[in-house]
């Protein structure tokens, strides 16, 4: 069926402190395939944004093999695979909308006609059509997230990263982007990975959900998600989306209760 | 009426410092000078009232502390009535040291800046250069002035140039420390999202780190123009008071002439407000234009 993009076999990476060795990730084996949308929660520490940063090439795990579009991590960076959004927007104030957007092609060496192209459609992809020469400071929290989406968006990577991408917004805003980013996910199929460590979140957006238990950071269940691709935050009240939320609660709980 | 108001706001409190430091002013004046008045009067064998010991503390030839229109007058006749060829002229004067100082100021700023760039980028020049940077300035500028003159004249540099070489060893500090913070300004996210990006270290130079270090720099360039400034007058001290401000300076303490003193000293203070205030405005239009918000 669907390709595997991203793929980790027996992956662990420690990082070496003063107070001795800290089990970041221990033995992680994962399997993405193209298309998913898949979530990582678990609590703080289990190591779920250091995997994201893993599969962006941002960390080198200590053990194991890590391989995304049947390449290392390091020549998927490099050859321009994957979108990552951060917690915060990280738009440069000095650039309008438009020129954040802008950056990474003029990075990667687009022609100026292709920029103002591109930049046009994802801004109608994220719904912020008409802000092009705004400044970020113009624009709500909810709003420069969103451009920040739009500027991963914009060099057609296959895979879009996010790492708590809503965790500093309200949650109404937070429930409007949901629904935005499911939609886009359905209209642009790419694969995505999104931190988070919101259950609701979680299951609302995913097709799968992977749950990790801190120290050392582990994964302790895949739970598939067998809801429409095409849901509205009404699903949230229906039985299948509360049978889902209940087992990654008992998995959250029982990873933390073996401390 | 409100505008009135806005325009109180906006110059109230400078006019009551200054009305405050004038006060201030007449008051030492009198006081310091007061010993002078009664001794002349002492010598003359007569006795003077309090009215007139003020008045006589007002007119003196040599103040210990001249009062603030003598100096506005001796400025006035130093500037305005003089041609401004004149080697009395305090405008000659001043364009002379402004010289010097411009030049150093731009050496400074462009070795800073040169400097500040090799810090950033290279770890063995951040560890061995940096403490050389600050070792530089614990050295007194008074002890190193003179000999740069000593050692530039005996290869057969002289004139502008060497005291622009003093401008610039006081004005690189500041901006070396204020751009090394500005181009470290950039934080981790906004490094590893260049890093996603595979952006080579230049583009992120150009890109990040070089307009993320402007606020910085502007900071460092207010100082650095001052410094220069001083660097200037103190170049000028051991060539023999022959021009510049810092010449005027020396040669009114050499025969007591505190008016002269003191109005160029008012004149370097002008001109260094003068310049810190257009570096403000160049700063304030260039942010402006980077959409960074005050």
């Amino acid at each position: 069926m669907n390709k595997s993009v991203i793929s980790a076999t027996d992956l662990s990476l420690t990082y070496e402190t003063n107070d001795g060795p800290v089990h970041a990730l221990q033995d992680i084996d994962l399997n993405i395939k193209e298309g998913e949308f898949v979530s990582f929660i678990g609590p703080s520490g289990c190591g779920k944004t250091t995997l994201l940063r893993v599969i962006a090439d941002l960390e080198s795990p200590t053990k194991g093999m890590i391989e995304v579009n049947n390449m290392t991590a390091s020549q998927a960076r490099m050859k321009r695979a994957y979108g990552y959004v951060f917690q915060a927007a990280g738009l440069y104030p000095w650039r309008t909308i438009g020129g954040n957007i802008k950056l990474p092609l003029e990075i990667m060496g687009y022609n100026k006609i292709e920029q103002e192209e591109r930049v046009s459609r994802v801004l109608e992809l994220v719904e912020l059509t008409g802000f092009n020469k705004k400044f970020p400071w113009q624009l709500s929290g909810g709003m420069q997230q969103r451009a920040s989406i739009a500027r991963a968006l914009a060099f057609d990577a296959d895979i879009l990263l996010m790492d708590e991408p809503f965790g500093a917004l309200d949650e109404i805003v937070r429930d409007h982007l949901n629904e935005q980013l499911l939609k886009l996910w359905n209209t642009t199929k790419k694969t995505i990975c999104f931190v988070t460590h919101s259950i609701p979140e979680a299951v609302f957006l995913s097709s799968k959900i992977v749950v990790m238990s801190p120290r050392p950071g582990r994964i302790s269940k895949v739970i598939k998600s067998n809801l429409p691709n095409d849901r509205t935050l009404d699903i949230r009240e229906s039985k299948e989306f509360l049978d889902i939320a209940a087992q990654v609660r008992e998995v959250l709980r029982k990873g933390t209760a073996d401390e | 009426m409100n505008k009135a108001k806005d325009l109180w706001h906006l110059i109230g409190p400078i006019l009551t410092i200054l009305i405050a430091i004038t006060a201030i002013w007449y008051v030492s004046a009198v006081w310091l000078n007061s010993a002078w008045a009664y001794d002349k009067a002492k010598r003359a064998n007569v006795t003077i009232s309090f009215s007139e010991m003020v008045s006589d503390t007002m007119i003196q030839q040599k103040p210990l502390l001249p009062s603030p229109h003598q100096v506005i007058k001796e400025i006035y006749k130093t500037t305005i009535l003089k041609k401004v060829t004149s080697k009395r002229s305090l405008v000659w004067h001043g364009w002379i040291t402004l010289s010097a100082t411009l030049l150093g100021f731009m050496f400074g700023t462009t070795l800073g800046i040169l400097l500040a760039v090799g810090i950033v980028f290279s770890k063995s020049m951040d560890m061995s250069v940096m403490p050389w940077v600050i070792t530089s300035q614990t050295i007194p500028i008074l002890a190193i002035a003179p000999m740069i003159i000593v050692v530039l004249n005996a290869v057969g540099v002289s004139g502008l140039l060497p005291k622009a070489i003093i401008s610039m060893y006081l004005s690189f500090f500041p901006v070396v420390v204020g751009m090394v913070k500005g181009l470290r300004a950039p934080d981790k996210m906004q490094l590893d999202q260049m890093h996603t990006w595979s952006a080579p270290k230049a583009t992120s130079f150009w890109k990040l780190r070089l307009p993320s270090s402007m606020p910085y720099l502007f900071a460092s360039l207010k100082i650095g123009v001052a410094a220069s400034l001083v660097g200037a007058i103190v170049g000028e001290l051991p060539t023999g008071a022959v021009a510049g401000l810092g010449a005027r300076l020396l040669a009114g303490s050499y025969y007591g002439q505190t008016i002269q003193i003191w109005s160029a000293l008012i004149c370097a203070a002008i001109l260094a407000a003068t310049l810190v205030a257009i570096i403000g405005i160049i700063e304030k239009i260039t942010l402006r234009k980077m959409g960074i918000q005050l």
